[in-house]
């Protein structure tokens, strides 16, 4: 069967491949191309200006208003999902507490696991609206509502220039821990319980099992977690284009890249300067992934 | 699961997957583009008529040649396309087959096709997703609707289409010396408030600033709250009161200025006052929740009688059509005078025609678009248009002495009472970037503590960086 081996495995990527190379790879290309152009969407002719684009990127305070956003973002994002998502995961896999030799969840965690991972089943423009109508101003809204039912003042949580980016970054968080609580709960599950049990008749607390063990068995795949999670802080697009007032307000205090872009090619029919910022994002995520995946090397324990 | 995350395996696929998610805005530009230097133009010379020209046949458009429109389904609905134009066009030209198609996302749809070198014949270039007209006429895309202009009205004996038209019509369809735009429905601008609410209180429109701020405490004492709009997503409506204020007290160079990018134009005094006193209001007689609403959302709230008033075009019935309770009574007030000196009377109106329609001039059947908008803009054309949307179009008089509907009744009174003194902008059209500007400043300066100076400075500083930008075509009225 050998000999054919290669026929049959071409034969099957053949037509991914060339979907992948026309949608994806020939319109990357072209992203390239037209940000050294001022095409304007309309005509099929385009002229080339060289790297002006991206001299005018470089003064553009949109650009870096939504570049600072990216980074709080790349830094809050990673670290609360992970630490909420590790929480539980201990919670739901050793926080019990050991019983005949084996380490258990809290009480109830077989369903917690499945609820956990609900957010993750809605669709992100569904999860948008229902977080619009959670952080509505006036006494519709779900928040605020409560708070009117105690007297308390609204609080303006989208048209707050202070609160708006926070809002949407909960809503990112509430969205992803459900995800890594599972794919915690899976590494955790894979570490052998002998070495649980010879760290508690070491002594050990529940403490220290987690910072002693847990943590350093599961780092593969906490750094996993990190780039995906930072890649999703590169994007952001639907939540801030859904939710936000004034999409990316109030005062483009909550836009992002992907928006800016978006508002270029489609508002301001600006194709050329919109492929420019594509292409900076780009590089920004490809050296983001490339980074943390050296920073964080490091000794895999072997099992 | 382990097996996934193998150290080796994982860091590879990785950095395929980062690139791939990373960059999932980036393959929307190019998708788009992925004509980019397909269809090259091969001039058809299809702007001359291609059949013979007659009473009945003014454009000369070829008898069996067909015809493709998109109309854009928003407030207007589509009704009026295929239940009045489309029958009138066929009736005089029954072998030419007309394909109708209808969107919610006109740029979507359509510019691709401009790309590609096949874009239908007339295009309603409207809705939150409308193409840049301006982008649009700069890759000389749009059709000059001169000859359809100057063709004899359909069905109003010894006019030219242009004749039957309310004046300035088609200046404001015009880029740069040529008519290119029909901006069909004429649109009437003010404060809405429900005519039964104010029966009910005794209350009565305010001509001056002191009636008017008097009448809005009287709001407050009564737990309604007596003005605002939506900030989420329509501080356009906000900003429109804001500089017709400014039009009123200063005059109509105000706005002509600003359309011009004139230096100094946002700093001008009546601009400033008019942004002082409606900064006051959104501080005393608004609700600084409103700036997380969306424009339904505070409508209802209108129709609820839980807001006083509210600033809009007279799309307003329409819209609301199905959320109005019985007996609501839309009217409409012109903005009272800032001024005890203002130069223009209380009645002066912002009023303009919106709403775009262009032919395209790279299409199949360029003559067939422009003989379709001439039924558009015959007489059965506006009076069956104005019948179905509650909205006056273009065409002087088409609909005086029927009764539609309370709304559109009051807002033709204040057009009438107004005369000549109406007055629009189309910066906002132009530049859309100075438009999103001032949509963020208005939002500053009504809700977020904002004042008249730092409005002025700011919209003066974004007039001046569009002035400086070579890419961005300029346009002068």
């Amino acid at each position: 069967m050998k000999h054919g081996r290669y026929p049959f495995i071409i034969g099957f990527l053949i037509v991914p491949v060339a979907i992948y190379g026309t949608f994806v790879v020939a319109a990357y290309l072209q992203a390239f191309q037209l940000s050294f152009t001022n095409w304007r969407g309309f005509s099929p002719d385009v002229n080339y200006i060289g790297f002006d684009n991206f001299t005018k990127l470089f003064h553009d305070n949109v650009f870096w208003k939504a570049i600072q956003h990216h980074i709080l973002l790349l830094i809050f994002l990673p670290l609360l999902t992970i630490i909420l998502a590790l929480f539980f995961a201990f919670l739901l896999n050793v926080g019990g507490g050991s019983k005949g030799g084996r380490t258990r969840g809290v009480w109830g965690s077989k369903v917690y696991r499945v609820v956990f991972f609900f957010p993750q089943l809605l669709a992100l423009a569904l999860v948008a609206v229902i977080f619009a109508r959670v952080y509505s101003p006036d006494e519709s809204g779900l928040i605020n509502g409560l708070l009117h039912q105690f007297g308390g003042d609204p609080i303006l949580f989208l048209a707050d220039k202070n609160l708006a980016l926070w809002s949407i970054l909960a809503v990112l968080v509430w969205q992803a821990v459900g995800f890594y609580v599972v794919l915690f709960s899976a590494g955790m599950g894979s570490i052998p319980t002998e070495i649980y049990e010879a760290a508690a008749l070491d002594g050990a607390t529940r403490g220290t099992l987690f910072f002693k063990v847990t943590l350093p068995l599961l780092w593969n795949t906490l750094q996993v977690a990190w780039v995906y999670l930072g890649i999703a802080a590169f994007d952001a697009f639907a939540l801030v284009n859904v939710m936000s007032v004034d999409r990316g307000g109030p005062d483009g205090a909550t836009t992002v890249l992907g928006l800016e872009i978006f508002r270029n090619m489609q508002d301001y029919a600006q194709f050329g300067y919109a492929s420019a910022m594509g292409v900076v994002l780009f590089f920004l995520t490809i050296t983001f992934a490339a980074l943390t995946l050296r920073v964080t090397r490091r000794d895999a324990v072997e099992l | 699961m382990t097996e996934i995350f193998q150290p080796e395996v994982d860091r590879r696929t990785l950095l395929r997957r980062a690139a791939a998610v990373g960059l999932l805005a980036t393959p929307a530009v190019g998708m788009l583009s992925a004509c980019v230097g397909g269809g090259s133009d091969d001039d058809k010379a299809s702007d001359k008529p291609k059949g013979t020209v007659s009473a009945t046949n003014p454009l000369g458009i070829k008898e069996d040649e067909p015809l493709e429109i998109i109309i854009f389904n928003g407030g207007l609905g589509t009704k009026y396309a295929t239940d009045v134009d489309i029958p009138s066009y066929n009736k005089l030209f029954p072998n030419s087959k007309v394909t109708f198609n209808q969107t919610e996302e006109i740029a979507t749809v359509v510019q691709p096709r401009f790309t590609a070198g096949s874009p239908p014949d007339m295009i309603n270039n409207s809705g939150s997703k409308l193409m840049d007209q301006g982008a649009l006429v700069q890759a000389g895309q749009v059709q000059d609707l001169t000859d359809l202009y100057a063709a004899p009205s359909v069905d109003i004996a010894g006019k030219t289409v242009k004749d039957t038209l309310i004046p300035g019509t088609v200046e404001q369809g015009t880029f740069n010396g040529k008519p290119y735009v029909l901006n069909y429905a004429f649109t009437v601008f003010g404060l809405w408030y429900s005519g039964k609410l104010f029966k009910d209180n005794g209350w009565t429109v305010p001509t001056t600033w002191a009636d008017f701020t008097a009448l809005l405490g009287k709001m407050k004492a009564k737990g309604i709250t007596p003005y605002g709009y939506a900030g989420a997503n329509a501080p356009y409506y906000q900003y429109t009161v804001i500089l017709a204020s400014a039009a009123k007290i200063g005059g109509a160079d105000i706005l002509k200025n600003i359309d011009n990018l004139e230096d100094g134009a946002w700093k001008n005094d009546a601009v400033k006052q008019a942004a002082a006193a409606w900064a006051e209001v959104g501080a005393k007689f608004s609700n600084k929740a409103f700036l997380g609403l969306k424009h339904t959302e505070v409508q209802l709230q209108q129709n609820q009688y839980k807001v006083g008033l509210y600033p809009s075009g007279s799309w307003l019935e329409n819209e609301q059509a199905k959320d109005t309770p019985e007996g609501f009574d839309y009217q409409l007030m012109p903005l009272p005078s800032v001024t005890t000196a203002d130069k223009l009377p209380v009645t002066a109106l912002y009023a303009a025609a919106g709403e775009q329609y262009f032919v395209a001039s790279k299409g199949k059947n360029p003559r067939g678009g422009m003989e379709f908008l001439r039924h558009m803009l015959s007489k059965a054309g506006a009076v069956g248009f104005t019948q179905l949307t509650k909205t006056l179009t273009v065409v002087a008089g088409a609909t005086d002495g029927m009764e539609i509907s309370p709304g559109l009744t009051s807002g033709n009174k204040a057009l009438s009472a107004a005369g000549a003194d109406t007055f629009s902008f189309r910066f906002d059209t132009w530049y859309k970037k100075l438009d999103d500007e001032l949509r963020a400043a208005t939002n500053e300066l009504m809700y977020q503590g904002g004042t008249a100076d730092k409005f002025c400075d700011r919209m003066q500083k974004a007039a001046d960086a569009i002035k400086k930008d070579s890419s961005i075509e300029k346009f002068k009225r």
